[in-house]
């Protein structure tokens, strides 16, 4: 089954050709990586899948994205959409309130009022996000007194809360040490049970570690696109296997 | 060697320099109070005001109602123009930089100006004589631009982070504003509104041509009153109490710092919240 289906994709900031010609179908309950140099365009495509391109001024977007049949850039709710592909950014981003303020957002956000349904949410949230055990206990201390790693699982959590079916997540892992970036690469192998995962990487490892498929981005354009582990053994074009051996990037 | 010399040289004169502001401070501040604190007496704190006691209470009330009710008309102003400024206007919007040269502009204005403008417009045109009600709304044209100013600054150094963190959540710019945004901005409004009241307690020139000078606790915003800084203005334009001034001088120098303190400690709590 496929998540996004995206037709294509062209994105142009100003006068600058961002993505080119994109033509990708994602499938649900898999963890789809994108890789490639920095520049490339995988965070730009990334953020086109929640339309938070939208934001930029001098952003022109051409061609079409599906979600499950649902045209994203038709006559549809911004905010819903982005309840639906829920977004984990590089740097972790917690809001500067209590620990369970940050879960309760966006449930709040979308009309959740009463305290029991919120108190069960927030549980289920942070145990999602495998942080519950460390956190249970102050719920109500600010959320920026975390670690780095434990507030990226927070921002992970926060986004589990609003029940999404895909979840964004660009280079979450990218700003934190190498044993919080372990717990994150195993809470991301339990939640592609529930979800389906696209996730933008730096780091080859990752992708091959994680990942079911691969994009591999140069200059706005996939080059390849594939089984990861196909495309890391055998790669079907030279400057994938330029860029996987480190010839460059 | 010559460049150890020269160093030694501007050490000097830095030195110098923070001894001299901090000496003149420190003088200014114990003239007042050598001056002043022999002549607080429990009469200059009675409920009414006459050539007798030179009562201050009813001065040191006005200028608290004077400042609330100029905080009230000018912080919600503000604060929401500062609003539009950061979050709303479009980059390159020419209705954006009219604002903005229009508040530089109105914070360059000598409060003499805002004084007359208010005693025609206010006073005379809107026939609400001299009040309190006149005074504070020239007081709160003339804190407007430093409130939009403090407010922007603080909502710009808001991380965007944060925006995209509420947005990715599904939340709306209402929603983002006033619930992520604003909150985290906080410590820098309360910093504007801070020195806005700094500006309060010590304006004289735009209250004399709109508030007056009655020397009364004011029971209703249309009838005149004189806050602190007017009350001291009177007092050595008349002459006949200069002790009572210095006095004054005491307590509104007091009200300053508490204020000041006060303030302080609650953009910090709100900060540490945050």
């Amino acid at each position: 089954m496929i998540c996004f289906d995206i037709k294509n994709l062209n994105l142009h900031y100003g006068n600058f050709h961002a993505l080119k010609n994109i033509n990708m179908e994602i499938e649900v309950g898999k963890i789809t990586a994108l890789i490639g140099p920095s520049g490339c365009g995988k965070s730009t495509l990334l953020r086109t899948l929640n339309r938070m391109n939208d934001l930029i001024e001098g952003c022109k977007i051409t061609g079409d994205i599906k979600l499950f049949g649902e045209d994203i850039y038709g006559n549809i709710d911004i905010n819903a959409l982005r309840k639906r592909a829920g977004m984990v950014f590089q740097k972790p981003n917690p809001f500067p309130m209590s620990i369970y303020d940050n879960v309760a957002f966006g449930p709040r956000t979308h009309g959740t009022k009463s305290r029991y349904e919120l108190d069960k949410i927030v549980e289920e949230s942070l145990r999602g996000a495998a942080i519950w055990d460390e956190v249970k206990d102050r719920l109500k201390k600010p959320a920026l007194g975390l670690s780095g790693g434990q507030q990226q699982r927070l921002c992970i959590a926060r986004a589990l809360a609003v029940s999404p079916e895909v979840l964004l997540m660009d280079e979450p892992s990218s700003a934190l040490d190498p044993i919080s970036t372990g717990k994150i690469e195993e809470l991301l192998l339990i939640l592609r049970e529930k979800y389906s995962v696209i996730i933008v990487t730096h780091n080859m490892q990752q992708a091959t570690r994680i990942s079911d498929k691969t994009a591999f981005f140069l200059l706005g354009e996939v080059i390849e696109y594939g089984d990861t582990e196909a495309m890391f053994v055998m790669p079907q074009d030279k400057r994938t296997e330029d860029y996987i051996t480190g010839r460059f990037g | 060697m010559k460049k150890k010399a020269f160093e030694h040289f501007m050490a000097f004169i830095t030195w110098t320099a923070a001894i001299i502001t901090v000496c003149t401070l420190l003088f200014l501040v114990g003239f007042i109070l050598v001056k002043g604190i022999p002549h607080i007496k429990p009469s200059l704190f009675s409920l009414t005001y006459n050539s007798e006691n030179v009562s201050l209470m009813p001065a040191l009330i006005s200028t608290v109602l004077m400042t609330l009710l100029s905080l009230v008309i000018a912080v919600p102003l503000g604060v929401f123009a500062a609003i539009y400024l950061t979050e709303y206007a479009r980059r390159g919007n020419k209705a954006v930089g009219i604002i903005r040269i229009t508040t530089e502009t109105l914070a360059g204005i000598p409060s003499i100006v805002y004084g007359l403008f208010g005693l025609l417009f206010f006073v005379t045109v809107l026939g609400w004589g001299f009040s309190m009600l006149a005074g504070a709304f020239t007081l709160s044209i003339m804190i407007l631009p430093l409130i939009i100013r403090s407010s922007e600054e603080a909502l710009k150094a808001v991380s965007d982070a944060y925006r995209e963190g509420a947005f990715g959540l599904g939340a709306g710019k209402l929603r983002t504003v006033f619930r992520i945004v604003l909150p985290s901005a906080m410590p820098g409004v309360l910093a504007g509104v801070i020195l806005a009241i700094g500006r309060i307690t010590g304006e004289t020139a735009a209250l004399i041509y709109t508030a007056g000078t009655v020397a009364q606790i004011p029971t209703n915003p249309l009838h005149s009153a004189r806050t602190l800084s007017v009350h001291m203005y009177t007092l050595s334009r008349e002459g006949l109490h200069m002790d009572a001034a210095y006095a004054t001088a005491v307590v509104l120098l007091t009200i300053v710092v508490l204020i000041n303190t006060i303030s302080a400690r609650i953009a910090k709590r709100v900060g540490s919240k945050a």
